[in-house]
């Protein structure tokens, strides 16, 4: 369970004076069900993740996961979060096998227990074709497995995937999809963040839509709907988002 | 979330480490190969050519002297040299070094010796170049031989004893044992070694796993694990801090062999004056030299990775360290300089206070209350500079400098 309450983040840009990257965000993700937050690049999609998987300290708010605290117990919030994004990225000296180990002893795995896991995931994933290939040799597709296999060494009850499918081909994005797919239905809380509405469509039961730092509205795709009175669901955010545009550009 | 988590991160670190083939050659190959390339290559090339040079017959030329018919003879007669013919561009030969050395007797130079005048005899050499320097010298030495046997001569013919010319003998003696000699004299550039290398050995892996990681894309990954970013810092820093103990332990060694065998080369070519100027590194100084060098690497580790951190790739990591480079060397090689010693205030100066405490060890000296002074000072130096990197790491601005 995610519990976001009045998330804010501000930074200091030399030129640009202060940014509110998040203002005052709040939400909240069940277990088994997948909430998709879906934004514009530079919306804040990235830094109210970042948050949530305490890379980043909030200005202002704070957040829960699993009960944990974001900014009183990060450490606590970590080991019950598995992290994807584009950014996150291998070690290329280590064999994917190693990899994986290296996360499941950080998250605290007695070497029993830990072999078990990355069995049980490499042969789950189908990865065992090249658990002992050095990262830097894998292909794109076999390095979004380790990745999603070090996401699930320490089997945490909350996913956060930060535009995962980013500059995939289809078919590498089809198995983070599938996996997305497969967290919720084993009853973990996913929050997924994304640009591309027709991943929305497919995945979310909950849709927050975020601009400019500020979470403008959020229900399930059919209270969207008819909240807006559009079936597509481009067209709900463009407009729930053009008037703002608009605002901030005169 | 893991109990030995800083054990984990330099385990992982140390595997990557050693996998690194750059890495391989900044903290084992240049240690090991450096000083046995540097010291028993050149200089047993620099012996064996000095050898040659000094065991060479050098071409000199005579100017003058149709008139000294004695000298000239004894001259064309010595051993030790070989007489070019007169040639008028004798300068420009000695300068393309197609003589060694040219001398000039001067006009009535027979004739004045005769009558008991003063003549100056001209020796010209081409200054600088080692083979027209030992044509000059076997030259002058034939010349003070001649001038000797002149004085005995005049003494005898007066019945005076030769020995009217040294009332007393002057003798230097050295009682200083060889180790105390050869450290004073290279000991220093022992200490300098150790400075450079220690930083040497830092510098790649403190890039690598700072900036390295950012570049590459897995420092988010790795913050987002359950690990503290001070067991993650502590884990980096420690690999660093080994890296840079490697390569001073392996350039320590690395020296002892080289020392060791430049010392036979010398004493199996007959040549035991120089083998006893080799410095002798005991284990003593060894193992003196390797504390002392602890808190200097803590102190590059912690540095040079506060530093490295704030850039974005490895590339700009590089720029930032390179003057750091200049810092280091300028307080070793003020070490160097002769006439600069261990003082109290001097003992407070980083870098420059282990260079100077090697140098001193290497002559067997250990003035225990300045080597305990500069080992807390530079723990000191070494405490602020990883506390600074704890904070740094703390920095969003500087882990997510974009």
């Amino acid at each position: 369970m995610i519990e976001a309450r009045g998330l804010s983040k501000r930074f200091h840009d030399k030129k640009r004076g202060e940014i509110r990257a998040v203002d005052n965000v709040s939400f909240r993700c069940e277990p088994g069900r997948i909430y998709g937050l879906l934004g514009a690049n530079g919306a804040g999609k990235t830094t109210t993740l970042r948050i949530l998987a305490t890379i980043l300290e909030p200005t202002d708010g704070t957040a829960l996961v699993c009960g944990h605290d974001v900014v009183e117990q990060p450490e606590k919030v970590r080991a019950n979060v598995g992290f994807l994004s584009t950014a996150t990225a291998l070690y290329p000296r280590l064999t994917a096998q190693e990899f994986v180990e290296y996360f499941g002893r950080l998250n605290g795995l007695d070497e029993a227990t830990l072999r078990k896991r990355v069995d049980e995931i490499f042969g789950r994933l189908d990865m065992n074709g090249f658990r002992d290939r050095r990262c830097d040799k894998l292909s794109t597709g076999m390095k979004q497995k380790t990745s999603i296999a070090r996401t699930l060494v320490h089997d945490p009850p909350v996913m956060i995937f930060d535009e995962p499918t980013l500059g995939l081909d289809i078919m590498t994005a089809r198995t983070i999809t599938t996996f997305i797919r497969e967290c919720r239905d084993r009853g973990k809380t996913v929050i997924f963040s994304t640009h591309i509405m027709s991943e929305v469509e497919k995945l979310c039961d909950v849709i927050g839509i975020i601009h400019d730092g500020k979470l403008l509205t959020e229900g399930t795709l059919a209270q969207l709907r008819e909240k807006y009175g559009e079936q597509d669901l481009e067209e709900i955010f463009v407009r729930i988002v053009t008037p703002l545009q608009a605002r901030a550009e005169a | 979330m893991a109990r030995n988590a800083i054990g984990i991160v330099y385990r992982k670190e140390f595997t990557e480490w050693v996998r690194d083939r750059r890495t391989l050659i900044s903290t084992v190959l240049v240690p090991l190969f450096f000083f046995p390339i540097i010291m028993v290559g050149f200089t047993a090339l620099a012996v064996v050519m000095m050898d040659k040079a000094q065991r060479e017959t050098p071409k000199v030329m005579v100017l003058g002297g149709e008139d000294s018919p004695q000298l000239l003879a004894e001259l064309r007669k010595a051993e030790s040299l070989e007489i070019a013919p007169f040639h008028a561009n004798w300068k420009e030969q000695i300068s393309d070094k197609e003589i060694r050395a040219a001398v000039e007797i001067p006009p009535g130079f027979q004739a004045a010796l005769e009558k008991g005048e003063t003549k100056t005899v001209k020796i010209y050499f081409y200054e600088g170049e080692t083979k027209s320097s030992f044509g000059a010298d076997h030259l002058q030495k034939f010349l003070k031989d001649y001038r000797d046997r002149v004085v005995k001569d005049r003494l005898a013919a007066k019945n005076v004893p030769t020995s009217v010319l040294t009332p007393f003998e002057i003798h230097q003696e050295n009682v200083a044992p060889p180790e105390k000699v050869s450290g004073a004299t290279v000991g220093g550039f022992i200490g300098y070694m150790v400075v450079l290398l220690c930083m040497t050995g830092a510098m790649y892996p403190a890039i690598e796993l700072t900036a390295g990681e950012k570049e590459r894309g897995t420092m988010e990954t790795i913050l987002s694990s359950p690990i503290s970013r001070m067991n993650l810092v502590l884990g980096k820093f420690l690999l660093v801090l080994s890296a840079a103990l490697a390569t001073a332990a392996l350039s320590v060694m690395s020296m002892g062999i080289s020392f060791s065998v430049l010392r036979r080369f010398n004493v199996s070519s007959g040549r035991g004056e120089a083998a006893g100027l080799l410095l002798q590194l005991g284990p003593k100084a060894v193992a003196a030299i390797f504390v002392m060098a602890l808190p200097m690497a803590v102190l590059f580790s912690a540095v040079l990775m506060t530093i490295a951190l704030f850039a974005k790739s490895h590339k700009e990591a590089q720029s930032y360290l390179t003057p750091m480079t200049f810092l280091v060397v300028i307080p070793a090689v003020a070490s160097l300089l002769p006439g600069v010693e261990l003082t109290p205030k001097l003992a407070m100066i980083p870098i420059l206070n282990t260079s100077l405490v090697c140098k001193e060890i290497m002559t067997g000296t250990y003035h225990w209350n300045s080597i305990a002074l500069i080992f807390a000072s530079t723990c000191v130096y070494a405490g602020v500079a990883l506390f600074v990197a704890f904070k740094t790491f703390q920095r969003e601005s500087v882990l997510f400098r974009s």
